[in-house]
């Protein structure tokens, strides 16, 4: 009796353990620099959405700057079957083998790391993760603690992604318009962001002007 | 704390130093909440920097941004970039003008000879600050206003330096500097530091008048009681306002001297050739030249002519004086015991103060032209000697006298500066112990070189370029303090520069009833000395 107790207990825990580390997990670390990682997702078209804060093992944070689906084997291109297939849905039920011919990849632009147990350094880490390090989702408490958690978030990270090429104002303002309801008020924190991303971009009026447009801000002045 | 630039975040910190010069003054990013409009011009600030403390004030504001393209993007932005760039991509800048410094823990301010490094925090002043520049309350310094957003703060004068040199009161008329004037004279007798003797052209000093405000501001002789004397040139109009001055003033025509006729040209429009006559006649008649000249018939007159006088400028001459002879307070002979100017230095000279009341004559400029100066230029004369022969005899040197001379700029325009006593006691200073309270609304009507001696000016608004810059040429300074000028508001402000003040301040002047008030209470002041003062006081 006291063994089954216990044995429950021990089978409770692990299975808590293992929804703690399945929990917002989506893929892992298929090439790692210090800058920039490329994750590979364990289903296809499940990657966070642009601009979501992800967190590679515990030590690295970075934003979806990128998603890529493509064949799994580069040498062989996909090729279209769907013109006798009445839905999209139907040529993938036609080939159920196409789930496992393809992948998503997402690029994540990393914006920060910790160290065991210390606050969250928005700045680059010494070493990239290591390949095959799980990447995870982030939780709203997550995604406050990132931005320092105290009333005025940290926004040490913007220089980090306007320096970045490609669609930068892009990325940057959905990592803003992704991190804003995890604060209240939301429109306090983007204009605090919108601030730091003034004086990280030093008065560049017209790519200021780009980032704001593009963050639920319409309403104006309360 | 900070904020999110890292900028230092106190209630009293307006900004931090970004740049500038100390010729050109410093340059400070403001950086607390709702600053920009808060901030103003002429603010008192301070900067506090490592091993020193600067003290300056706001002397210009500007708006700046980071992106020269702000002003042509902003009509297509969205509509949360103003406040995005508030504070960052648009800010404001103030110039601080530095003035003095002093080492941390240190309390004697020096002229600011350094300057603060970038990002030292600059604050508002705080009371101590105030009190460390311009001293607290006491036997020599009094209360004159509180600088610009702190009504609790009191800005004092120092009154024993300020006697030291001549001073100006200017601004436009209903400025107040009719009321800052009289706080002046008042703590200036009530402190013993001098006696006055005051050409009150629009009787305003010596009795009680009606301010703006309709309310009835008491005068000289009824806070300072019998130590003040009333000369009325114009008894009636005293005796209709209800008052008894102390003295009926009558000018002899044997008082008046070609000097004095000599400063009246101008304005009586008398030629040169009439002026020279004038001494020939004062040589050839005596003291009694201007009756023996208007007494002559036509042969006398031919006469002088023959003696080598131009006949038409004598004729001129003789109808200008006949002029004069004609103004109320004129007689023929000088009154008995030596005349008016006799009388007012003996009430000088037992320590009262004299008020010269103009009554109807204010308005007739030769008149109070000629008995300003026939006076000052006899009584500078008696106190040269008395100065000198102190000297001589090592005995105690007469009591400073502060002369007040309002429309100063009929004595001191250029050209007549060089001729009358004012211009003489103004390049003198405190020589012979005489200075000059110079109180006018035209200031750009001055000589430039006797404007140059006024130690310390008190300027109320102006309103005309020309009388800004007068009053500020010279001053260290004077293109920041310009702006500061130029903005003051229409009543009750001054910005006060100069001798008796370590660096200029903008202060809204004290309510001159409060002060009256005060003044009046038994006991306040100097102790009373003679009889009649104690009876005054204690009954």
């Amino acid at each position: 009796m006291l063994l089954g107790s216990r044995s429950a207990t021990i089978r409770a825990w692990l299975s808590a353990l293992v929804n703690q580390s399945l929990a917002g997990r989506f893929g892992e670390v298929v090439e790692a620099s210090v800058e920039q990682l490329i994750g590979q997702c364990h289903q296809l078209y499940e990657a966070p959405p642009l601009g979501a804060l992800v967190r590679a093992g515990d030590g690295v944070f970075g934003v979806v700057s990128g998603i890529v689906t493509s064949a799994l084997d580069p040498s062989r291109r996909v090729i279209a079957r769907g013109q006798d297939a009445a839905s999209e849905a139907e040529v993938y039920a036609a080939h159920p083998q196409l789930e496992r011919l393809l992948r998503t990849d997402v690029t994540i632009t990393t914006v920060g790391h910790c160290e065991a147990g210390g606050p969250v350094r928005q700045y680059l880490p010494a070493q990239p993760p290591r390949i095959h390090t799980f990447l995870y989702q982030t939780t709203p408490e997550e995604v406050r603690w990132f931005f320092g958690g105290g009333s005025t978030p940290s926004l040490d990270f913007v220089p980090l992604l306007v320096g970045w090429g490609g669609a930068a104002d892009d990325v940057l303002a959905a990592v803003l318009r992704h991190a804003a309801p995890a604060f209240n008020p939301p429109r306090e924190f983007l204009i605090e962001a919108g601030k730091a991303v003034a004086v990280a971009l030093a008065g560049d009026t017209a790519r200021i002007n780009a980032i704001v447009r593009r963050l639920p801000l319409a309403e104006g002045r309360p | 704390m900070t904020n999110g630039n890292g900028l230092v975040q106190d209630p009293t910190v307006l900004g931090v130093i970004v740049g500038g010069s100390l010729s050109q003054g410093l340059d400070v990013r403001l950086t607390g909440e709702g600053v920009v409009e808060d901030a103003k011009v002429g603010t008192f600030v301070t900067v506090l920097a490592e091993r020193h403390k600067y003290f300056g004030i706001i002397t210009d504001l500007s708006l700046e941004s980071a992106d020269g393209r702000l002003a042509s993007s902003i009509p297509h932005a969205a509509p949360a970039m103003s406040e995005v760039l508030a504070g960052t991509g648009a800010f404001a800048l103030a110039k601080v003008t530095p003035m003095l410094m002093t080492g941390i823990g240190e309390d004697e301010p020096q002229p600011a000879r350094s300057l603060p490094a970038h990002f030292a925090p600059v604050h508002r002043a705080s009371n101590d600050d105030v009190a460390t520049i311009f001293g607290e309350e006491d036997a020599t310094h009094i209360y004159i206003g509180s600088p610009m957003d702190m009504e609790d703060t009191r800005v004092c004068l120092n009154l024993e330096e300020l006697v030291k040199r001549s001073n100006g009161v200017f601004g436009k008329s209903g400025s107040g500097k009719s009321f800052l004037t009289r706080i002046l004279l008042t703590a200036i007798a009530q402190r013993g530091l001098a006696t006055h003797l005051i050409f009150d052209m629009h009787s305003e000093y010596g009795w009680q008048t009606t301010a703006e405000g309709g309310y009835a501001a008491k005068g000289l002789r009824q806070i300072l009681q019998s130590g003040v004397s009333v000369f009325a040139l114009d008894p009636e109009s005293a005796r209709r306002r209800g008052l008894t001055p102390d003295v009926d003033v009558r000018i002899g025509l044997d008082e008046i001297e070609p000097e004095d006729i000599a400063i009246l040209a101008s304005t009586l429009n008398i030629s040169e050739a009439g002026v020279n006559a004038c001494y020939t006649l004062a040589d050839k008649y005596g003291r009694r030249w201007i009756s023996d000249f208007l007494a002559l018939d036509a042969d006398g007159m031919v006469q002088l002519a023959a003696d080598g006088e131009h006949s038409g400028a004598l004729g001129a001459l003789r109808r200008k004086l006949r002029d004069l002879e004609r103004i109320g307070f004129i007689q023929e002979q000088a009154q008995s015991g030596g005349g008016a100017v006799r009388q007012v230095l003996e009430h000088l000279t037992s320590g009262r103060h004299v008020v010269m009341e103009f009554g109807r004559y204010g308005d007739d400029q030769s008149a109070y032209v000629l008995v300003a100066n026939l006076i000052t230029r006899r009584i500078h004369a008696e106190y040269r000697k008395r100065t000198e022969e102190a000297e001589a005899s090592g005995t105690t040197q007469p009591k400073p006298l502060v002369i007040t001379i309002e429309e100063a700029h009929r004595f001191l325009s250029p050209g007549i500066a060089e001729q009358t006593i004012f211009g003489t006691i103004a390049r003198e200073m405190r020589k012979y112990r005489v200075t000059l309270l110079v109180v006018d609304q035209r200031p750009s009507g001055i000589d430039e070189e006797v404007l140059s001696q006024v130690g310390t000016r008190i300027t109320c608004q102006l309103d005309n370029e020309r009388d800004v810059d007068a009053v500020l040429r010279g001053a260290p300074g004077s293109r920041e303090l310009k702006g500061v000028l130029s903005r003051l508001e229409s009543q009750q402000q001054a910005l006060l520069f100069g001798h008796a003040l370590r660096m200029p301040v903008v202060v809204r002047t004290r309510d001159y009833q409060e002060f009256a008030a005060e003044m009046s209470l038994p006991g306040w002041g100097k102790a009373p000395t003679s009889p009649a003062d104690k009876a005054d006081l204690f009954g």
